[in-house]
């Protein structure tokens, strides 16, 4: 391309006056119209009746119903879990992605599977598979209560079964980047004498760290909202085994409009806050590759 | 049917892509639109069958505007360079696409559809997926597709450009027979001199967006109108030479001045084939070494290297390049027997142009 | 992602789901018995009845609202793509309780429609809506990559050979989206087969009428009847199953012309 002119394709997709293969403005609006409003009556709507919802009886009532002791310890908790579980998943996904992507071995397709597993299966029988494992008339139960150790109807089953739920999101988002990367730079980098860890840490882990970061909150918002598996195994007692989501039931079920949507509040907040870095990546996964782009094009020219 | 461009411009965004065009194509032509990539040939091809609106200036068919006619309208067969089958169609029921859209009826669709795959040799292939076909079967297929619905012009977006070299000189020649049984009015573009040569009757040159030149394969390989044409048609020597002494000049070359000033530069331009050599060096007035010998079959092709540096192209059959013993490196004597005055003093084309495209050019030669 | 449900489906789920009767030690009789019972085939039917509608709202608004996405430049585009995840990231109990409350008769949107006699919240209604809710963004995200790539000379073909845009869409574009489209309803409805939290607070969840399969497995729970729980459960997966892989192979036959 000497002449800087884009060829036909390409620019026609720019030019307005497509007449003929394009709809007319007409069924475009129409179709425009239909989208944004099912996007806002759908999505956006129960996402503004949250906050509405919250705020029903004022600011105090929204301070005062967050502050309940059993609220407060839902906060506390579903902090608790999800802090122990990003880091666990983050370092498990990395892993299993690292070994799908980067080598053959013989159950690798067995392991592509189990990760996936979690999003295929029910929560609820997911909880339920940890139940009948370490419940006490479970798998392990007895063995476990011997040794005067609670798994289900406690924190650590909560742990677990959160852990066992979210821990696809890091994994899957990193593997196809992986595998897309090849191994050509790894190898370039072990012959220039770098270790195996220098290599991942400064060859293979900078050019997947948006997808990194994308899995982590991905994990992070499933870890704090996760209802099925740990409804399950918690036991629902109210201040010591209640995340925030099994809290909004509870609240709930006793007519507590404004305190379940207060404790909604903050977790609708998690979800926006979410979006909004998935967003925010994305774009500057897209202006790197952009750049990217540009590099390489310009060195082709000369 | 006749087709005209009247002052055609089309514009994307900032970008200027056609230029102010005007071009008629008459009933039953055979035309090219040649032109480097990005030069706008295929802007003008896709504003013809309606998938492009241009920015100003007027498109007649048959007289009339049909500007604002849209594509499903305007009755052209369109040839996609990449073919754009219908993947999940058969051949039948890609070929029968448009005449579907048209309602014929069942009985004169199957037998148009047969008529066609008869004739372009893909009988027995009907219940075929386009994944199933080679690439030359596509091809026919996605131009007897355009033909069904009896378009009044078939129009073929570099048609040749995704097939190998074998395959796209069989293809050139049945598409130059498929024209002359069906005399249906046909542009096609390309970028490869050669293939626009060999196949049309009309060559239509475009760079950056402006015609160039139209004309016949030998118009405008014998008459180019200006220094972008006859570079881009067939290979061409370019001497730069400055008047000195009523001479225009170039190291031990010297030609007359053509009218230019004292001091001021001139450019002329010779077909290898005016070059003449002889292994006798008093035969001609310059002496030159054979540099490189390129052999193209029943011609060579030689670069000549003269004392001073300048590098000359020239053809000899080979058995005459035998016949006088000659071999990389041999000294021969040389003269030009004809050039072309390209452009003096200001008035020539930019030189950007004419490097960039006279690269390609060399390689492949005519 | 056919093959992996299929190779999840006879490596891992099966005997997963053996091991689990074995572990519970359950005769046959009782496991027809727990996992045929009346109680448990209404909620079947319910379960895969409104994830089978969900799915379907969502392959029709997917479809609309990817093509939209792609297609058209407008204000407010992108935060319309980011919207669509926002099913994904907000928890399933916050949906629920919210949508409940916004169809409810003085919710926002309830105050209007139950006087016109629609009552979405606390029916089965309102199980469909939360399950579409739960599972949007599957059919647009499937179907966005696959309308960004499509080549455009094929529409343009089809114009040229007097195919209006209608036209162009049903016999050409969409028999190219099907594949894509049966992957994205595959994923939507498996979603919304295994989904618990949202329905429960949009549900009246009665027994027989609104109970969905995962209610009914917790309903076992509570009554620390693990056995029977674990026979729903069986159930629930293999029937998922099962329609995944139809659906799989619905989707291979459909893809048979891309290479």
């Amino acid at each position: 391309m000497a002449h800087g002119i884009p060829k036909g394709p390409q620019v026609a997709m720019n030019s307005k006056s497509r007449r003929g293969i394009e709809e007319p403005e007409f069924i475009r609006k129409v179709l425009i119209g239909i989208a944004v409003g099912f996007v806002g009556v759908f999505l956006l709507l129960p996402l503004a009746n949250v906050f509405a919802q919250a705020f029903a009886k004022g600011w105090s009532a929204y301070i005062q119903s967050l502050q309940q002791p059993d609220t407060r310890s839902a906060v506390l908790l579903t902090l608790l879990v999800s802090a122990i579980c990003v880091p666990l998943n983050l370092v498990f996904g990395v892993i299993a992605a690292w070994a799908v992507a980067k080598f053959q071995f013989r159950g690798k397709a067995l392991l592509i599977t189990l990760i996936d597993l979690p999003f295929s299966v029910s929560p609820v029988v997911s909880g339920l598979i940890f139940v009948v494992m370490f419940g006490a008339q479970g798998y392990l139960g007895p063995w476990l209560d011997s040794k005067d150790i609670q798994i289900i109807f406690a924190v650590p089953g909560i742990v677990l079964a959160t852990l066992f739920v979210t821990f696809p999101f890091v994994a899957r988002e990193l593997i196809p980047l992986m595998e897309a990367q090849g191994s050509d730079a790894e190898q370039a980098a072990l012959t220039l004498g770098a270790t195996g860890w220098q290599t991942f840490r400064y060859v293979t882990l900078p050019s997947v760290k948006w997808g990194l970061l994308y899995g982590v909150i991905l994990c992070n918002a499933r870890a704090m909202g996760e209802f099925g598996a740990v409804s399950v195994v918690s036991g629902h007692i109210s201040g010591v085994t209640e995340t925030l989501p099994l809290r909004i039931e509870k609240l709930h079920q006793e007519y507590q409009s404004v305190g379940a949507f207060s404790a909604a509040s903050l977790l609708a907040l998690v979800a926006l806050i979410t979006l909004g870095l998935k967003t925010w990546l994305e774009r500057r996964q897209a202006a790197e590759q952009a750049l990217g782009q540009s590099d390489s094009l310009s060195s082709h020219e000369h | 049917m006749s087709i005209e461009l009247r002052h055609v411009s089309k514009r994307f965004g900032s970008v200027s892509a056609v230029e102010d065009v005007s071009l008629t194509v008459d009933d039953g032509e055979l035309v090219a639109l040649l032109g480097p990539s990005g030069g706008g040939k295929t802007t003008v091809l896709r504003m013809i069958a309606g998938l492009e609106v241009p920015t100003s200036g007027d498109l007649l068919v048959r007289g009339e505007r049909v500007n604002d006619v849209p594509v499903q309208k305007r009755n052209i067969g369109f040839v996609f360079q990449s073919y754009a089958l219908f993947k999940t169609m058969s051949v039948f029921d890609n070929v029968a696409f448009g005449l579907k859209i048209r309602n014929t009826p069942p009985a004169e669709m199957q037998a148009r559809v047969d008529e066609l795959l008869k004739l372009f040799g893909l009988d027995g292939l009907g219940r075929r997926l386009p994944h199933q076909l080679s690439g030359g079967q596509r091809q026919r297929v996605a131009i007897a597709r355009a033909l069904a619905p009896r378009p009044s012009v078939l129009l073929l977006d570099e048609p040749f450009g995704a097939v190998d070299a074998k395959i796209r000189q069989e293809l050139r020649e049945w598409l130059v027979r498929l024209h002359r049984e069906l005399h249906v009015t046909t542009i096609f573009v390309t970028h490869d001199q050669e293939e626009a040569m060999e196949v049309s009757n009309r060559i239509v040159i475009f760079s950056r967006g402006r015609l160039e030149q139209i004309g016949s394969p030998r118009d405008v390989y014998e008459q180019p109108k200006n220094e972008f044409v006859a570079r881009f048609i067939g290979v061409l020597n370019v001497l730069e030479l400055t008047v000195r002494g009523g001479a225009a000049r170039l190291n031990e070359l010297s030609f007359p001045s053509h009218g230019v000033a004292e001091g001021e530069t001139l450019r002329i331009g010779f077909r290898p084939y005016a070059v003449q050599i002889s292994s006798n060096l008093q035969e001609h007035p310059h002496s030159a070494v054979i540099r490189h010998v390129y052999f193209l079959g029943v011609q060579l092709r030689l670069e000549l290297e003269t004392p001073s540096g300048l590098i000359l192209r020239t053809r000899i059959v080979k058995d005459d390049f035998l016949r006088q013993g000659l071999e990389q490196g041999s000294s021969v004597s040389f003269q030009i027997r004809e050039y072309r005055v390209l452009s003096t003093g200001a008035n020539n084309l930019s030189p950007e142009v004419a490097t960039v495209h006279s690269a390609a050019n060399f390689a492949e030669g005519i | 992602m056919g093959y992996s449900i299929v190779y999840l489906s006879l490596v891992v789920l099966i005997p997963l789901a053996g091991l689990l009767i074995r572990v519970t030690a359950m005769s046959w009789a009782d496991f027809v018995r727990v996992a045929f019972s009346d109680r448990a085939l209404a909620a079947y039917r319910l379960t895969f009845g409104a994830s089978f509608l969900a799915a379907t709202i969502n392959a029709v608004l997917g479809t609309l609202l990817a093509w939209v996405l792609t297609r058209y430049r407008f204000p407010g585009r992108k935060i319309l793509d980011a919207l669509v995840d926002f099913p994904f990231a907000l928890p399933t109990a916050v949906a629920g309780l919210t949508l409940a409350n916004l169809f409810s008769q003085t919710g926002w949107l309830g105050q209007f429609l139950v006087p016109l006699g629609l009552h979405l919240a606390y029916t089965t209604g309102g199980i469909v809506l939360a399950l579409t809710f739960v599972s949007l963004p599957f059919v647009v995200r499937t179907l966005q990559p696959v309308l960004e790539e499509f080549e455009v000379e094929l529409e343009e073909a089809a114009a040229t050979l007097g195919a209006g845009r209608w036209c162009t869409f049903r016999r050409v574009v969409f028999p190219a989206l099907l594949p894509a489209l049966m992957t994205g309803f595959a994923l939507a409805f498996a979603r919304a087969v295994g989904e618990y939290g949202s329905v429960l607070f949009i549900s009246s969840n009665k027994p027989y009428v609104s109970e969905i399969t995962p209610q009914v497995i917790m309903g076992w729970l509570d009554q620390f009847e693990y056995a029977n729980a674990m026979a729903v459960a069986v159930v629930m997966l293999s029937a998922s199953f099962a329609i995944l892989i139809t659906i799989n192979l619905l989707e291979r036959w459909a893809s048979r012309f891309q290479r």
